[in-house]
């Protein structure tokens, strides 16, 4: 046990699975011999070799198509796109072929790729570097969809997509990487050394794919979040003294209904958090499924809090964000409601 | 101020959209199609530096002379016995061909594509591949199984979407499958298997194997960005792969000029990337056979990729979907200077005195039979709207490795 980034984390994750298995193999833009531009993969070249970690060409269709035909061949490519705002070139290889290959052709060919990718905001990274796309996986029939929060579930999660025989979509919280953010941009920042979620089991071990994780154990309403909005929400349900039930998503796709239905059966009252813009985003999906299976149990209208439906700006990036002042005010809204 | 200005010394400005020497109405054109006589292009060792090459992306590759004979130095590859079985294959997709499209119009399937005219391009690569090599085809290389012994009866049962569809009913007619038969997955959607080509290739690199990969792609689709970063890849990674261009010169009524721009060629993309490019007679399939040894012979050998442009003409319509005489002249195909494939092999198969009118139409008939028999078989199995299909259950078998709890629920939902 060893207190870790996020970016150890997932770098562990990889060598450990690089170590296991000759299949998996590494490979993205700036990815092999410099490391990566968050550096998740430093070092990984000189222990593995070039054809094991490599660089490549600036071609995200390019990366995605040739990591498919590797997984055809009895591969399983891990690799970065480098911000998932860059994603979209790859997105026809994605959703057409890498989500549809096993059930196309009955199982004679499957995809076990993992397509990582730094998402979400609060770098300043403006619009594209900032983005949070994961409503347009979860959208697909075929993947699934993976969102960490802390270094700990970030390496035990990377570890079982690697192992899992369908394409997983990975999206990394860059704002994570280095530490838990609360959405209070102007203190000074805290790192994984500091928090308990920072020690990461040192060896090979899962999270599983599709299970949720209480963050808090609380009686007055449920908040469904996952990656960075789950420091927001715990500090918003803080700073108001509200006893919320945190729940962590953890996998978006498939997503633990279970985990999501017990909770708001039990407070009746249901808050939603993304970065993510609003209109069709993950949250709408949450709030269908809510009231499927929770309608009876609810005392208030389900509230969603996220980044307004703009593209993500530069200078205003804290009146985009959907910081512990907006979250803590529809907590407040839906404790009264 | 200058007079290089707005509407200056140079005039207004105008957009150039390229049109086909004729449309419909008109009389057929091949004038600008240059055909080189049989024999008379080179064949340089496989490991020669592509930048000696370069000129063989501009000419075409032909082996069978006008008057049916094997001429220059990329004939002598093939036994009369290996030629005569080649002649079996294309006839027997031409056939196969004939009675599927009749079938798609009795109603018996939704949709079919077929390959009059271009026969000898995938029945010829095939038969130049190793076991365990692997196609990444388009919708229009169902030779590659043919010449592969892949049971028909498969083939019509994918294409009935009956209850021995090998696919369960989930792809559209014609969209194959089989890994054992070194058949990709075909997707429907354009270029996206070119790449994926480049990647296996690259994985049997990694892998130290020796197992080679074959992309293929057609005229129009050379134009998706895909096709680009496959030529990157394989030129980066020097992939063992062999990149096929089919054209037939029609991308549904989009003459192939739209896509080839002002690169005089298809098989000059590859020049930029330093790939060596041949182009070759698509309808005659010696040289297929031929060109497709040399490539996958320095796939084999570890020297990289090799684009090639296949030279041919697609006779029929492009799916049941088209009628080509809205766009192009109905006698376009009888003045295609490259002739029939099978024709082609014909004669030269009787030149050399082991083959005859008579031979050709008794197997002929016999062709006919065993497809009707094939026929016969698969639709007991059911066809698209009659018989036996698969069951609404496995639609949702096969999303996943493990079917995840939100389908379960669906299924049941659906109550099947």
């Amino acid at each position: 046990m060893a207190r870790k980034t996020m970016i150890e984390a997932i770098r562990d994750a990889m060598d450990i699975m690089m170590e296991r298995d000759d299949n998996v193999v590494v490979f993205g833009e700036d990815v092999g011999f410099f490391g990566g531009v968050f550096r998740c993969t430093q070092g990984l070249q000189a222990k593995y070799g070039k054809t094991r970690c490599f660089d490549a060409p600036i071609s995200e269709a390019g990366i995605v198509g040739a990591a498919i035909g590797m997984a055809a061949y009895g591969l399983k490519p891990c690799i970065e796109i480098q911000f998932a705002d860059y994603v979209y070139p790859a997105y026809d290889q994605i959703v057409s072929e890498a989500a549809r290959l096993r059930y196309r052709s009955n199982g004679g060919f499957t995809c076990p790729i993992v397509v990582r990718m730094p998402a979400g905001g609060g770098i300043f990274g403006g619009q594209t570097h900032s983005q949070s796309p994961e409503a347009l996986f979860t959208h697909v029939s075929g993947l699934k969809v993976v969102v960490p929060s802390n270094p700990h579930d970030a390496k035990g999660l990377l570890i079982a997509a690697i192992e899992d025989p369908d394409p997983v979509i990975f999206l990394e919280p860059k704002r994570l990487y280095n530490g838990p953010f609360d959405g209070h941009h102007e203190r000074p920042v805290t790192p994984w050394s500091k928090h308990d979620l920072g020690d990461v089991p040192d060896g090979h071990y899962t999270v599983p794919l599709g299970k949720a994780i209480k963050r808090r154990e609380g009686s007055q309403l449920t908040i469904l979040a996952y990656g960075t909005m789950v420091y927001v929400a715990e500090a918003a349900a803080e700073e108001h003294g509200i006893d919320a039930e945190i729940i962590d998503l953890r996998t978006l796709l498939p997503l633990d209904l279970e985990t999501i239905v017990e909770s708001v059966s039990k407070t009746g009252r249901c808050v939603i958090v993304h970065e993510a813009t609003l209109t069709s985003g993950f949250g709408a999906e949450l709030a269908a499924l809510v009231q499927e299976h929770c309608f009876y149990k609810l005392e208030a209208p389900v509230a969603r809090v996220t980044g307004w439906d703009t593209p993500y700006p530069h200078a205003q990036e804290w009146d985009y964000f959907p910081g512990p002042t907006r979250v803590g005010r529809a907590l407040v809204e839906t404790l009264e409601g | 101020m200058s007079d290089d200005g707005p509407l200056g010394k140079f005039g207004p400005l105008s957009l150039h959209v390229p049109e086909p020497a004729v449309r419909h109405g008109g009389e057929p054109d091949f004038s600008n199609v240059n055909i080189p006589e049989a024999g008379s292009v080179r064949r340089p060792d496989v490991d020669t530096n592509p930048e000696e090459i370069r000129d063989l992306a501009f000419s075409i590759i032909r082996v069978l002379s006008r008057d049916g004979e094997a001429v220059g130095p990329w004939a002598g590859l093939l036994t009369h016995d290996q030629l005569i079985e080649g002649l079996r294959h294309m006839m027997t997709l031409r056939t196969f061909d004939a009675r599927m499209q009749i079938a798609q119009r009795q109603g018996k399937t939704s949709f079919y594509m077929q390959h009059l005219g271009e026969e000898a391009v995938s029945c010829a690569f095939r038969k130049a591949l190793a076991p365990g090599d692997m196609n990444f085809p388009t919708y229009r290389q169902a030779g590659l199984l043919i010449a592969g012994d892949y049971p028909m009866v498969e083939m019509m049962c994918q294409i009935y979407s009956n209850e021995r569809d090998p696919l369960k009913g989930r792809q559209l007619p014609i969209m194959y499958s089989s890994k054992e038969h070194g058949f990709f997955s075909i997707s429907g959607n354009l270029a996206t298997q070119y790449i994926q080509a480049v990647g296996w290739a690259m994985a049997s690199a990694i892998k130290n194997d020796s197992k080679i990969a074959a992309g293929w792609i057609g005229d129009g689709s050379t134009a998706e960005s895909d096709f680009h970063a496959s030529l990157v890849f394989a030129s980066t990674y020097k992939a063992p792969v062999v990149l096929n261009i089919v054209n037939n010169q029609w991308a549904i009524s989009t003459f192939q000029g739209i896509a080839r721009g002002g690169s005089g060629t298809f098989a000059a993309r590859g020049l930029g990337f330093g790939i060596p490019a041949l182009r070759v007679d698509g309808n005659d399939y010696l040289a297929v056979f031929a060109v497709a040894k040399w490539a996958i012979e320095r796939a084999r050998r570890n020297l990289g990729p090799t684009l090639i442009e296949y030279v041919t003409y697609r006779v029929g319509a492009h799916s049941t979907s088209d009628d080509p005489s809205a766009y192009r002249p109905k006698t376009e195909s009888d003045a295609w200077p490259l002739g029939d494939p099978i024709v082609r092999l014909k004669n030269h198969l009787i030149g050399r005195g082991v083959w005859s009118d008579e031979r050709h139409k008794q197997t002929e008939a016999e062709i006919l039979d065993t497809v009707i028999a094939a026929q016969k078989e698969a639709e007991s199995f059911g066809t698209l709207h009659a018989g036996g299909k698969p069951s609404a259950r496995d639609m949702f078998e096969g999303v996943y490795e493990e079917m995840p709890p939100h389908l379960r629920r669906q299924r049941q939902q659906a109550g099947v």
